[in-house]
């Protein structure tokens, strides 16, 4: 109840969901900035790399492992949960955008095919792993690493905020240094001109949603494990739609400003918690949300559809 | 001449060039996909999974011979789409013919208007006679689920049909319509002023939904159309979570108990409803009655020409003076009280209602029957909710209830994919769908708003 208090001890759980707010937002982002559309089944993106991790793991990994071997099933984990998640986003703009990008459809359609796959997916995912939480295998014991002002920082929090930041720094590599990245970023900016220019519109698309994907799938993987320990079919719609937010609380199409729109809306809601109380933790992100579109909407950065960076 | 045969050589040249394998043609990428879908499918169809074993879905799948029907039936599909041109032409004559041969029977039906009365008559006589004559589940089944949704279908429809706007937290503005009954009538915890019956509620719960509706629509209808729809989804989540954690005002995850039944004592007209599923069904459809001729009269007035001149083009409506926000929070604001009716009805008919009740799962049903049925078609949404409630329910012993959720799924995305317009279309938007397609207009209401309002 005394925030001053305790600001650390917020403030370190809220960096930590923070960093996964912002690995999600990007998927979001990099997709509107290419289709100029709101990925809705991008929270399914995230739920199937959260249990495509947990069925690898429980599989694969051996009981309460050690040392060495306990990084070595992270990085597997993480391996895993990103390549399940790039392979539904695969799916999905296969399956529920591509056909209608061919016909010109309106915007309208586009968003009802969205709502219907992600619909799709978190049914089926429940008819695959039941519908109640499935705890995620444990690979190590949580400890402290080292302490802030008195408050402890966990190996989890340590993991999540250095993957996350990892993942942000290689992704801001990829779109600005590498040529796909260019590809990207012109398509964003006027696919037609840029097809004009030789950039394959469609190769373009499909990578932007497999590099969300991946990223979205890692979250998954990393929610899973680190915050919630455990995954279940619902999992991704709370973080999906947060990071929804963060994404326009950053000015969506703008990648660096997802990230920094994540962040700040994993601090927000954690520092409101000992204002509100902990139930209300979620009601923050939507209050949050709509104050920003109704006095910013253009969010914190500023919409750059196209500049993506 | 010689120009015109080298220039001839050359693009054979360049033919040759572009030309693929035989094992590059796409339609191998194509049967791959089939395989995938085939291997989806059998997932669908097959056992549950168990959550202690993770892979039991997919190995009980797969081991069965599920999987082999699944993948034949779907390289089949593929099969006639590739090559069964013939087949697809007899079966397109086949359509036409009967389109044709049908064909005066829908003129005379267009231009006779007593026909077409008599059409309507005879539905609302099959509409009061079939349910008295059907078992008490099936009355059930009619009255909580498809009177109610059919309410709320024809509310939706305004939104996404006519207005052109996505709404994912429709539910919301049900469970407010309930909550108003529960407070009107007394039995929230916080205690209203004065309280009145459960059908007295009624304006009261509409008016409540026309502020709630005002209020969210206003900063987020100025716009781009998308926002929309995610605000909708967590004004959805904000509603549900302040019924289900504020114990003072909604008594939380218990819920609200002893709604009354709705009971009319006006002058010499005294009725009680109670436990018996029949009387609601009259009341519905008393509802849906008037409902369906208000908003018949409501399309095609200035209001709904409104409507679809900013559907159609949303530059040019705002240039020749519309104010498009005002129109799309009106048509936001109707939906939204539609919906509270519906909320009023089914809270009093249970007596119960608690935070489970209006979970997000029913917006994207109450979006999948506006879609399946026809978007802006009141008899394609009224036919998609009574379609889509009555199967599920017809298959329950052979399809788990649960599992309807991912085939409702997978038919928004066929159908936005195969027939966007729905099943039974209404003919302009079917017509502003192909439009819009070829290059003309937009056919939803999800551009931003042009002209100045922007905050």
């Amino acid at each position: 109840m005394n925030l001053f208090h305790n600001f650390w001890d917020y403030f370190i759980p809220g960096l930590t969901t923070g960093s996964m707010y912002a690995v999600i937002a990007i998927g979001y982002t990099l997709v509107y900035g290419v289709l100029q559309l709101i990925n809705f089944a991008h929270s399914e993106v995230f739920m199937m790399g959260g249990f495509g991790s947990l069925v690898v793991l429980s599989e694969l990994a051996p009981q309460s492992p050690h040392g060495f071997t306990s990084v070595v099933w992270v990085i597997v984990g993480m391996i895993a949960g990103a390549l399940v998640g790039a392979l539904t986003a695969f799916g999905l703009e296969k399956a529920a955008y591509k056909p209608l990008r061919k016909r010109n459809a309106p915007k309208l359609v586009f968003l009802i095919s969205a709502i219907g796959a992600s619909f799709f997916l978190y049914n089926l995912a429940g008819k695959l792993w039941g519908r109640n939480p499935v705890p995620m295998p444990e690979l190590y014991t949580n400890g402290e690493v080292f302490s802030v002002f008195g408050t402890p920082v966990k190996i989890t929090q340590l993991i999540i905020i250095g993957s996350a930041v990892a993942m942000m720094i290689g992704l801001d590599l990829v779109v600005n240094r590498t040529k796909m990245g260019a590809g990207i970023r012109a398509v964003a900016q006027d696919a037609e001109t840029a097809g004009l220019m030789g950039v394959d519109i469609d190769k373009i698309i499909s990578r932007t949603f497999i590099i969300g994907g991946l990223l979205g799938g890692a979250a998954g993987f990393l929610y899973g494990f680190g915050i919630s320990g455990q995954v279940w079919f619902t999992v991704g719609f709370l973080p999906g739609i947060k990071a929804f937010a963060a994404a326009v609380l950053g000015g969506i199409g703008n990648i660096r400003g997802a990230m920094l729109g994540g962040l700040l809306l994993g601090i927000v809601e954690n520092l409101s918690s000992p204002l509100f109380g902990t139930q209300w933790i979620d009601v923050t992100a939507f209050v949050v949300l709509i104050l920003v579109l109704m006095f910013r909407p253009t969010g914190i950065m500023g919409e750059r559809l196209g500049r993506s960076a | 001449m010689s120009d015109t045969t080298a220039a001839k050589s050359f693009s054979v040249d360049v033919a040759k060039l572009r030309r693929k394998a035989w094992y590059q043609q796409p339609r191998w990428t194509r049967l791959l996909g089939m395989v995938v879908l085939g291997f989806i499918l059998a997932l669908m169809t097959g056992e549950d999974g168990n959550p202690a074993e993770r892979l039991s879905a997919f190995t009980g799948a797969f081991e069965s011979a599920r999987l082999w029907i699944c993948l034949a039936i779907l390289v089949g599909v593929w099969a006639l789409v590739e090559f069964g041109a013939p087949v697809r032409n007899v079966a397109r004559q086949g359509r036409q013919s009967v389109g044709k041969s049908l064909e005066p029977t829908r003129a005379m039906f267009r231009s006779n208007g007593w026909l077409r009365l008599g059409g309507l008559v005879l539905v609302l006589v099959l509409a009061i006679v079939i349910p008295a004559n059907t078992s008490l589940f099936w009355q059930e089944v009619l009255v909580t689920q498809m009177g109610i949704f059919m309410i709320i279908a024809v509310g939706l429809n305004v939104v996404v049909g006519w207005a052109g706007l996505l709404d994912l937290g429709f539910i919301a503005f049900y469970a407010i319509g309930a909550y108003s009954c529960a407070f009107w009538t007394g039995h929230m915890p916080v205690k209203p002023p004065f309280t009145v019956g459960a059908l007295e509620s009624i304006p009261f719960a509409i008016v409540t939904c026309l502020i709630a509706g005002v209020l969210l629509g206003a900063p987020t209808l100025r716009l781009r159309g998308d926002y929309l729809a995610i605000v909708t989804l967590g004004f959805h989540e904000i509603v549900y979570l302040v019924a289900k954690n504020s114990d003072g005002f909604t008594n939380g995850s218990r819920g609200v108990i002893g709604i009354p039944h709705p009971s009319i004592h006006i002058g010499p007209i005294n009725y009680d409803w109670t436990l018996d599923p029949l009387p609601y069904w009259y009341l519905l459809l008393f509802f849906l009655v008037v409902l369906i001729f208000l908003y018949n009269r409501l399309e095609h007035s200035r209001i709904g020409r409104t409507w679809t001149a900013i559907r159609e083009d949303e530059v040019a409506a705002s240039a020749t003076g519309i104010n498009t926000v005002r129109y799309k929070l009106l048509a936001f604001a109707i939906g939204a009280s539609t919906s509270g009716l519906a909320g009023v009805v089914y809270s009093s008919k249970v007596g119960f209602i608690n935070p489970e009740n209006f979970t997000i799962v029913l917006s994207v049903l109450a979006l999948a029957y506006v879609v399946f049925g026809g978007m802006g078609s009141i008899a394609g949404v009224l036919f998609g909710a009574a379609l889509l409630v009555w199967l599920p329910n017809a298959l329950r012993d052979i399809v788990p209830e649960q599992d309807r959720f991912i085939y409702l799924g997978a038919l928004l995305v066929i159908m936005m994919i195969f027939r966007p317009q729905g099943v039974i279309p209404s003919r302009r938007r079917q017509r502003e769908l192909h439009m819009a397609e070829a290059g003309l207009g937009d056919a939803d209401a999800m551009t931003e708003p042009t002209g100045g309002v922007k905050s």
